[in-house]
């Protein structure tokens, strides 16, 4: 039996390419800057004001007897995170910070540098995303490959895609050389709602930004709030790109990266094609 | 089997130490002066930007007594021992003198007294430290554009510069003291005061008596504490570490709106 021919279909245009990677070097440098400010005061709160005494969530170091431990709080629990959060770092080199130093840039505790880094990669994600949007609108990616078809949105393709996504079984032939609704969903949620939420809570951190947009404050709930937003849609954020690394690997490493850097992405066309060699 | 772990094993090493690489690198960019120039370029950018999108005369956001913080948190110097400072404290400022001078028509010498007689101005404003907390607070204190105006502003002067009682680092020498500077349109801004009183008591000594700036569309460190003197000045280069505050001198931005 002949092995089925494979094609290479041009899947993604150049612009959503060097977008998606600017937008990886630039998310990477600011959740790590990010992560390095959080340090700076690692207490979350709700509304405008912090009430020091009662953050929701709080990753602080305590001396029990003659030992250090790192204490993660999130509401009414205490969780001992020696090691990681609180005082991280190997046994007999540990430091009271909230997050180790490799997950942070620069990797000391350093509220003025890791501004810096934050406010610049921040710009640079900004405009890459407004290129992102203007670009996808006026070309019609947004349109014809992220936004649902009615077809997409019938209850047996959803609950056909959740079952196969489950399975790890993933399209073939003709119906992989589009996004699926689950795709088509994850990415809209994140181009659409996550990364400008992540645009939107920072400004409203920034006193002078306040000044003039009051309303989105109050939108957010307040600046503790926006910041307590700011943080845990940053974690949402981090939840996505690793199960979007989780599907690369099973739908085919290679294969992906090569789309993504390339445009050119391998199906294997449906047997019994009804025109030979018509898909190249 | 083995084959497929080795590799599996090579391939963590290999990203972990690309990670520790790529780390070490942003480490470098960030103590090296070029590398620390350029990852701090964005704040031009950021202070056009917002100035460009806000209203120059938008307030800040004022509260409700009711939102007032029962735990507003004291930060950098809350109790200066330099010596002048304390023999000042000791007669209750009574002897206090603020000194506007520098690049102005006719200084100026007020007392408290003379402070409190000038037009005042009563808000309620959230303090936003760069740390990222945040404390409500109700000030009042004579606003400083009259104060200018009084003055007589000399056509080059650009910037007003805060001097400051407390030795935030380093020995009382007066290389660790602190200060701030903001230019003209903060100076000018209606919500930009010179505390004498908060909460409707007076200013306590943790946040800044006899007298604290109060410049609201800006970060908690641009509001000087314990203030001795305001000069007028067409640069602030020279003074201190050129920075144009303690902060700015030690790696903070000038434009502290964000």
């Amino acid at each position: 039996m002949a092995k089925p021919k494979t094609v290479l279909v041009y899947r993604h245009a150049v612009v959503t390419r060097l977008t998606h990677w600017i937008n990886v070097l630039a998310l990477t440098l600011l959740l790590m800057s990010g992560l390095n400010i959080f340090g700076a005061h690692p207490a979350l709160y709700w509304g405008q004001k912090a009430v020091f005494a009662h953050p929701w969530l709080s990753i602080y170091s305590v001396m029990k007897g003659d030992d250090m431990s790192g204490i993660t709080q999130i509401g009414p629990w205490h969780f001992n995170t020696t090691g990681l959060l609180g005082y991280s770092g190997a046994p007999g080199s540990r430091v009271p910070v909230a997050f180790p130093a490799w997950a942070t840039v620069p990797s000391d505790r350093d509220l003025a540098d890791s501004r810096h880094w934050h406010f610049l990669f921040a710009w640079l994600f900004v405009l890459n995303g407004l290129t992102y949007w203007l670009v996808g609108l006026a070309w019609g990616h947004i349109r014809k490959d992220l936004l649902p078809t009615a077809k997409d949105l019938r209850p047996a393709n959803l609950w056909h895609e959740v079952v196969t996504h489950a399975q790890l079984k993933f399209p073939k032939g003709e119906e992989a050389r589009r996004y699926n609704v689950l795709q088509k969903g994850a990415y809209l949620a994140v181009a659409l709602v996550l990364l400008p939420t992540m645009v939107l809570t920072g400004l409203c951190m920034s006193p002078g930004f306040d000044a003039g947009f009051r309303w989105l404050v109050d939108l957010f709930g307040g600046r503790q709030s926006a910041r307590s937003i700011h943080f845990i849609v940053a974690w949402t954020l981090v939840a996505f790109v690793l199960l979007h690394l989780f599907m690369v690997v099973a739908s085919g490493t290679w294969n992906n990266i090569r789309s993504m850097i390339t445009g050119r992405y391998a199906i294997v066309p449906d047997e019994a094609p009804t025109s030979p060699g018509g898909v190249a | 089997m083995t084959g497929s772990i080795s590799r599996r094993n090579w391939l963590r090493a290999g990203l972990a130490s690309a990670g520790g690489l790529a780390l070490a690198a942003c480490d470098r960019i960030t103590n090296s002066p070029t590398g620390n120039k350029a990852i701090s370029s964005a704040e031009g950018l950021t202070r056009r930007a917002q100035r460009l999108l806000i209203d120059r005369k938008a307030l800040a956001r004022e509260f409700q007594l009711s939102d007032i913080s029962a735990d507003f948190k004291p930060n950098g110097s809350i109790d200066p021992q330099d010596p002048d400072y304390l023999t000042l404290k000791a007669k209750g400022f009574a002897d206090y003198r603020l000194v506007v001078d520098g690049l102005v028509e006719r200084p100026l010498s007020l007392s408290l007294a003379d402070l409190k007689a000038l037009p005042s101005r009563t808000q309620i404003t959230r303090h936003d430290c760069v740390e990222g907390w945040s404390s409500i607070a109700k000030w009042q204190g004579a606003k400083l554009a009259p104060i200018l105006d009084q003055a007589g502003l000399k056509p080059n002067a650009r910037y007003i510069v805060f001097h400051c009682f407390d030795t935030l680092d380093g020995p009382m020498d007066g290389a660790g003291r602190y200060y701030e500077s903001v230019d003209l349109l903060d100076a000018h801004h209606p919500q930009t005061i010179l505390a004498y009183a908060m909460n409707d008591r007076p200013l306590p000594v943790a946040h800044g008596a006899p007298l604290r700036l109060r410049v609201e569309r800006q970060l908690g460190y641009k509001q000087a504490k314990y203030i001795q003197r305001i000069e007028a000045v067409a640069d602030y280069t020279h003074l201190h570490h050129g920075g144009g505050g303690f902060w700015e001198d030690r790696g903070y931005e000038w434009y502290a709106g964000i």
